[in-house]
């Protein structure tokens, strides 16, 4: 059997991460998937804490990582708020829609 | 009083010009005629002076020009010679802008046009009251673009500012020569006053001067430069072509400017210079060929126009002839004659047919005139009195000028003397016929206009018939007053005193009496000889046509001067013209300079406006790789 170390956590850490991040770019269809790449994001960011914390045997990390979830919550309540808003007003949530900032 | 006839028509033209819709039309018209016409009535009074207790005067204005050796005043300069300009230029131009008040009654610009002429009269009065080159110079310029600005007049129609265009540009010719001949007298003396320079040019009677890497007689090239100047302004042969196309102006204009004042500015310059030309040979024999040239030349395209403005404007360029071949044969005074003479005829002549195109209601072509003689009893008898003082009838005042230029160039006694007289008798003949070709083409035979009919021709109305009566009076008795006065045997002695300067005193003799008799004769016989031509038989002209059509076409044309120049000088200018504004200026110093800078800085922005997509995952993509880029660098560091 094989350990599981520190370094695998960080690589699903990484993955996740880039999961969330590749998931913004190329996501061409609502905002929504977004939303929910930016609390992949969040999360992957925790996982590094948790195993972090872990590994140098100190709390803080933990404790943070709660902390990290309430404002997570927090965001994607007001980011889904914003959403509501912002299809009440357009009419429209599709992200190639929504491009009133070009130049 | 000097005072006066020099600036109230400067502020007659000020008031009439900047204030003439304050004042309204007829105030205008009323203001500048009569501020004009006290001016002739002053200038009269000083011609008397001058003729009878020998008036002088050099009345200093204002300082000009203060710098080291070179001094020049304003200054009002009164002699025998300035004060009968002053007679000349005041009493046409008075006379001019009483007619003008009925010739432009339709036209909507009646102050305007009389506040040119008021500014015309006062650039050429400071022009021949002049003391110094410079002053001269201005005054030149000032009546050159009082010129420009009445042939463009009517700046509605396209031919009349290519006219005035053409006049400044063919007189900037002449002016270059002018200021090159001032220059050089500058560069001589050291001063460019009358006085000083006329007592110190003996003194350099032999110099030599490099010039174009030749070496000339210094007298002989300001002489030559300075007669390049008059023969622009004077529209002498090669420079002349600017002339008849200044009659796109209004005719009373014609009548002041391109007839009795402004061109003899040109015949003015060279008796003023008198001093400098008696010491030069050779520039004397320039000015008599190119006379004599430009009295033949003119007068035989005058034979066969057909507008009647253009036939007075080359009879004008003969006549200028005539006066310049005699101050080349050294009677200078003579010339002055002639040119005061000429003044009253010429201008008679001009509003005359003024007078004639108004009754047709703008036309000007004297084939579609004729046989109303009747309907215009005063004009009729008015040009008849013009006509008969410029051919030289016996005892008209242009038998007494033209004559006598005819008779000194005889007494010359040389080769190009003879010459000249022959020229000046042939001209006389070749005048005589085709003025008389174009009283009788106007009005005898018949009525030939088919656009409008005869009822509708009428005499002009009186404003515009008793100018012309006062100018048939002196062009009745003007020579017979003043022959003695001007060319009597003492004139010399007696009114020119120093204004004039002869070397040799004028010869006193007289011709052999055939001679004398000769122009008078031919001129007389013109008279039945053209009545025939021109009325009674007319096929014989028109036979005479045909058998010599290329002959008369080259008259027609104008001795294709203006084809000629057309195509050494304007076609390749137009197109080096044309070559710079579109090669060079357009296709490389825009396209490299601003206009390339502009469109690279367009074509810049069009792609960066393009980056902007909207899309806000674009723009957080290009921050996360900006992001890791940043933070790579750092690591790495």
């Amino acid at each position: 059997m094989f350990e599981v170390g520190l370094g695998h956590y960080l690589t699903l850490g990484a993955i996740i991460f880039t999961i969330g991040v590749v998931g913004i770019f190329l996501n061409r269809k609502n905002i929504i998937v977004i939303l929910m790449s930016i609390e992949l994001i969040l999360l992957a960011v925790n996982i590094n804490l948790v195993s972090f914390s872990m590994y140098s045997q100190d709390i803080t990390g933990q404790i943070f990582t709660l902390f990290i979830l309430t404002v997570a919550a927090a965001e994607a309540a007001i980011g889904l708020a914003i959403i509501v808003v912002y299809y009440r007003n357009a009419g429209t949530i599709r992200v190639e829609e929504i491009d009133k900032l070009k130049g | 009083m000097e005072y006066i006839i020099l600036f109230l028509p400067l502020l007659a033209s000020f008031v009439a010009g900047f204030f003439g819709k304050l004042i309204g039309e007829r105030n205008s018209e009323i203001l500048t005629s009569l501020s004009v016409s006290i001016t002739a009535i002053l200038s009269i009074i000083i011609f008397y002076n001058v003729v009878t207790q020998d008036y002088n005067n050099n009345i200093v204005i204002a300082s000009w020009i203060k710098s080291g050796s070179l001094e020049i005043n304003w200054a009002i300069n009164i002699d025998a010679l300035s004060s009968v300009m002053l007679v000349v230029v005041t009493l046409i131009s008075s006379i001019v802008h009483i007619y003008s008040i009925g010739y432009m009654s339709h036209d909507p610009h009646k102050p305007r046009f009389m506040a040119y002429l008021s500014l015309f009269t006062f650039a050429m009065l400071t022009l021949v009251t002049s003391d110094n080159f410079l002053q001269l110079f201005f005054g030149w310029e000032g009546v050159g673009l009082c010129s420009y600005l009445l042939i463009g007049f009517w700046f509605k129609r396209e031919s009349a500012n290519a006219a005035a265009i053409k006049a400044f540009l063919v007189n900037r010719v002449g002016d270059f020569g002018l200021a090159l001949g001032i220059f050089l007298i500058f560069y001589i003396f050291g001063t460019i006053n009358y006085d000083e320079v006329f007592k110190l040019i003996p003194t350099i009677i032999d110099e030599k001067i490099n010039f174009l890497s030749f070496d000339f007689n210094s007298i002989d090239l300001i002489c030559i430069l300075l007669f390049i100047g008059a023969m622009g302004k004077s529209a002498q042969i090669i420079l002349h072509t600017w002339l008849p196309d200044a009659m796109e102006g209004p005719t009373p204009v014609s009548a002041l400017i391109h007839a009795a004042t402004m061109v003899t500015a040109g015949v003015f310059l060279v008796v003023r210079c008198s001093p400098i030309y008696e010491f030069s040979e050779l520039a004397l024999s320039i000015v008599t060929i190119v006379g004599m040239a430009t009295a033949i030349f003119a007068a035989s395209v005058a034979l066969v126009q057909n507008d009647i403005k253009k036939i007075i404007a080359y009879s004008t360029c003969s006549q200028l002839g005539y006066m310049f071949f005699a101050t080349g044969v050294g009677a200078y005074n003579v010339a002055m004659f002639h040119l005061f003479t000429h003044a009253f005829f010429k201008a008679l002549l001009f509003l005359g047919s003024g007078s004639v195109i108004h009754s047709f209601n703008d036309e000007q072509d004297i084939n579609k005139m004729g046989g109303v003689k009747k309907i215009l009893p005063y004009t009729y008898i008015l040009m008849i009195i013009g006509t008969l003082a410029l051919t030289g009838f016996p005892f008209l005042s242009g038998f007494y000028s033209k004559d006598a230029i005819i008779e000194f160039a005889y007494l010359k006694g040389d080769y190009l003397g003879y010459f000249a007289a022959g020229a000046g008798v042939f001209t006389a003949l070749l005048t005589s016929i085709y003025s008389w070709r174009l009283i009788f083409k106007t009005f005898h035979g018949s009525y030939n206009n088919t656009k409008q009919p005869i009822e509708s021709v009428h005499e002009s109305p009186m404003v515009m018939i008793i100018p012309l009566i006062i100018l048939a009076i002196g062009s009745i008795l003007g020579g017979i007053l003043f022959k003695d006065l001007f060319i009597g045997q003492e004139s010399s002695y007696v009114f020119w005193k120093s204004s004039i300067k002869f070397l040799d005193p004028l010869s006193i003799d007289h011709p052999p009496i055939w001679f004398i008799i000769l122009t008078p004769a031919l001129v007389i016989i013109s008279i039945p000889v053209s009545f025939y031509l021109f009325v009674k038989n007319k096929n014989v002209t028109k036979v005479l046509i045909e058998e010599n059509r290329p002959f008369y076409l080259f008259l027609k044309n104008k001795w294709y001067f203006d084809e000629f120049y057309e195509f050494i000088f304007v076609k390749p200018l137009r197109f080096l013209g044309y070559f710079f504004w579109k090669k060079v200026d357009g296709s490389i110093i825009d396209k490299f300079g601003p206009d390339g800078i502009s469109k690279i800085i367009k074509n810049f922005s069009i792609k960066a406006v393009k980056f902007q997509s909207g899309f806000i995952y674009q723009y957080a993509f290009v921050m996360l790789i900006g992001f890791s880029l940043l933070l790579t660098l750092l690591i790495l560091n």
